[in-house]
């Protein structure tokens, strides 16, 4: 049994006491083909069919690019803005016992249960010139809604959750310990905080970033509602998809679909390679 | 540095875990405070480093009143059960992280910082781990670096609380060794907390027996064995047989006979009495001695432990024979305590 385990090399299964492996891979791959991998190749031979020029009249089009900026751009500011404020609630819902934390914590969630839509429209009647915030920026020359500032607001508000929920357990589990051992080194509460505490909590905010971002970039339904919609200035992708739906150009919509794809598929492949990366390292 | 406890009590809400505690630590002692778990003895090495406020009391370093000083500035080296180590930092920069943190003005060069943790790491005998991460070490060698860390501040007190309480027993007897030969060579002014009194007696130089959050005894491994000064010191430290005497014109009487121990300082009335099980003389005729039934009898090591059922009570007290001595395969015991201990009974 070992000599000839030990002759095989690469071994497509290690053996082990937990039985069912032969069992759960092919219903994970079987489940994953039917759910992820079938409409996305659908996806990327409709967009084939378009043939190459054609493809490429459609990626550089100005509408196109600007609207894969817009949707990229304000999904990465909105996920940034939520990695800071996030991890500041998670901390604080962590660390300080305070009256009604039970509540507030249970908040954190309402962005996932709430339809989009409806956040969509509350923020715009906040935001709107004549809105409750609006009203009191106006005279400060700032615009908020329909502007791709909104598109921020709303993603950092649907976007929050992710970063919370990934963070708060790993705060939840620092060891006290090692506080007080960075402590009794002479360390700061700063300096605790930048070179002990950030850096173990560095692994789950990269999660959160990519759990916010990738959320952030598919986000459609509380956008439409306060972006405006300006072809070229606020007009998210999913947006600009829709629309070339309704004109019955398949072709050009899945297309910036494929587009989409690609780029939100390289970006968290390349988040979960620097998160395997400092798993390795740190254990 | 010497350290000095003065009457210090500390209170958690209002559940008192150290009353009155008052305590001098010599420069350049080891000193181990041994107690069962919610003796108070973490909390008073905690207090020690600064890492809780006393309720009451103060303590000092020197003639320097540390409780006015904050954890950062008593510059104390403390090792923890659990080693802390930051795990996203090589060994090396465990080790260095005390003193890349201090302020520009008293910070070292940064290959003056990377020199001193490569020669505490010779110390700790770990030369060449200095890229390695922590999960990447044993208990072992992982606590051997928490102590390079706390070493590398040049503290004024280096505090251990249970060092080896999470290693095993080989490690554990090896590491202990290994820190007596540090303390020797380094001399710094040291204090582990253990509930292990075989790791107390062997490595400190004196030992604060401590309970319920009080100080019972401290003294040297010989004088908290050999002269305990309470029954909870006799009871604890050592193995220890207790029977339920009485005293009466200087002599100690079980029951309604003397047993032939003459106690004469000792106050008349009901008291206990303390030996050693290994500390006793067996006697062929009982006449003014303990005499028991064999109730049980294992095997120990290079002894047979017997235990015996003694008086009109039966109460068993255990005491400790050579393998081959004719006495073990009798069903009935006599003996007398060679060195022994007489305590009052505490008024009910």
């Amino acid at each position: 049994m070992t000599t000839a385990s030990a002759q095989a090399g690469w071994r497509f299964k290690k053996p082990s006491v937990i039985p069912g492996f032969g069992l759960t891979l092919g219903f994970a791959l079987v489940y994953l083909t039917l759910i992820i991998l079938i409409p996305l190749s659908g996806l990327a031979w409709r967009s084939a069919s378009l043939g190459w020029t054609d493809f490429w009249a459609i990626a550089t089009d100005r509408r196109t690019i600007n609207a894969l900026k817009i949707s990229f751009g304000t999904a990465l500011a909105a996920a940034a803005v939520n990695v800071v404020f996030g991890t500041i609630v998670a901390w604080v819902l962590v660390r300080y016992p305070f009256p009604g934390r039970r509540i507030v914590d249970a908040m954190v969630d309402l962005p996932f249960a709430l339809p989009t839509a409806v956040a969509g429209i509350a923020l715009t009647t906040l935001y709107a010139p004549k809105g409750w915030i609006g009203i009191l920026l106006a005279p400060l020359g700032i615009k908020i809604a329909y502007t791709p500032v909104g598109i921020i607001v709303a993603l950092v508000f649907i976007g929050l959750p992710f970063v919370v929920r990934t963070v708060q357990p790993i705060i939840e589990e620092i060891d006290k310990e090692v506080e007080e051992a960075a402590a009794t080194l002479g360390a700061t509460r700063w300096q605790t905080i930048a070179r002990v505490l950030f850096p173990g909590l560095a692994p789950a905010i990269v999660t959160g970033f990519a759990l916010a971002f990738a959320r952030g970039v598919g986000e459609y339904g509380s956008v439409i509602f306060i972006a405006g919609n300006l072809p070229n200035v606020s007009e998210i992708a999913p947006l600009l998809i829709i629309i070339r739906l309704e004109e019955f150009n398949y072709p050009a919509a899945t297309a910036i679909a494929a587009i989409m794809l690609v780029i939100s598929f390289a970006m968290l492949l390349v988040i979960n390679l620097l998160q395997a990366w400092s798993r390795k390292r740190y254990g | 540095m010497q350290v000095r406890v003065e009457n210090v009590r500390k209170e958690f809400d209002t559940f008192p875990a150290l009353h009155d505690v008052s305590l001098d630590i010599r420069s350049g002692e080891l000193i181990a405070l041994l107690g069962p778990s919610g003796s108070g003895k973490t909390t008073l090495l905690r207090l020690i480093a600064g890492l809780e406020q006393p309720t009451i009391g103060k303590i000092f370093f020197g003639d320097d009143d540390a409780s006015e000083r904050s954890i950062r500035e008593r510059n104390v080296g403390f090792v923890f059960q659990h080693y802390a180590l930051f795990r996203h930092m090589t060994v090396a920069d465990n080790i260095g992280f005390g003193l890349k943190v201090r302020p520009s003005a008293t910070r070292p060069p940064a290959d003056e910082i990377r020199k001193r943790a490569s020669t505490l790491l010779d110390l700790v005998q770990l030369s060449g781990l200095e890229k390695r991460y922590p999960a990447q070490l044993s208990g072992g060698q992982r606590q051997r670096v928490a102590l390079a860390r706390a070493m590398a501040i040049e503290p004024k007190v280096l505090l251990l609380d249970e060092p080896f309480g999470a290693l095993d027993a080989q490690v554990r007897r090896e590491l202990r060794r290994w820190l007596r030969e540090i303390h020797d060579a380094t001399g710094h002014t040291t204090v582990f907390v253990t509930h292990d009194q075989e790791e107390a007696l062997e490595l400190a130089d004196r030992v604060v027996v401590m309970s319920q959050g009080r100080i019972e005894q401290v003294g040297t491994a010989d004088e908290v064995y050999d002269q305990p000064n309470s029954p909870f010191v006799y009871g604890f430290i050592g193995d220890s047989s207790s029977l339920p005497v009485k005293v009466e014109d200087g002599q100690v009487w079980l029951t309604d006979r003397p047993i032939g121990l003459a106690a004469p300082d000792a106050p008349t009335g009901p008291a206990t009495l303390f030996f050693r099980p290994h500390d006793v003389e067996l006697l062929d005729e009982c006449a003014g001695c303990l005499a028991g039934t064999v109730a049980a009898s294992r095997r120990v090591a290079g002894t047979k432990r017997v235990e015996l059922e003694i008086g009109g009570h039966r109460e068993r007290v255990e005491i400790e024979l050579p393998v081959d001595h004719p006495a073990a395969q009798r069903s009935r015991i006599a003996f007398r305590p060679r060195k022994w201990k007489v305590f009052p009974s505490a008024a009910n």
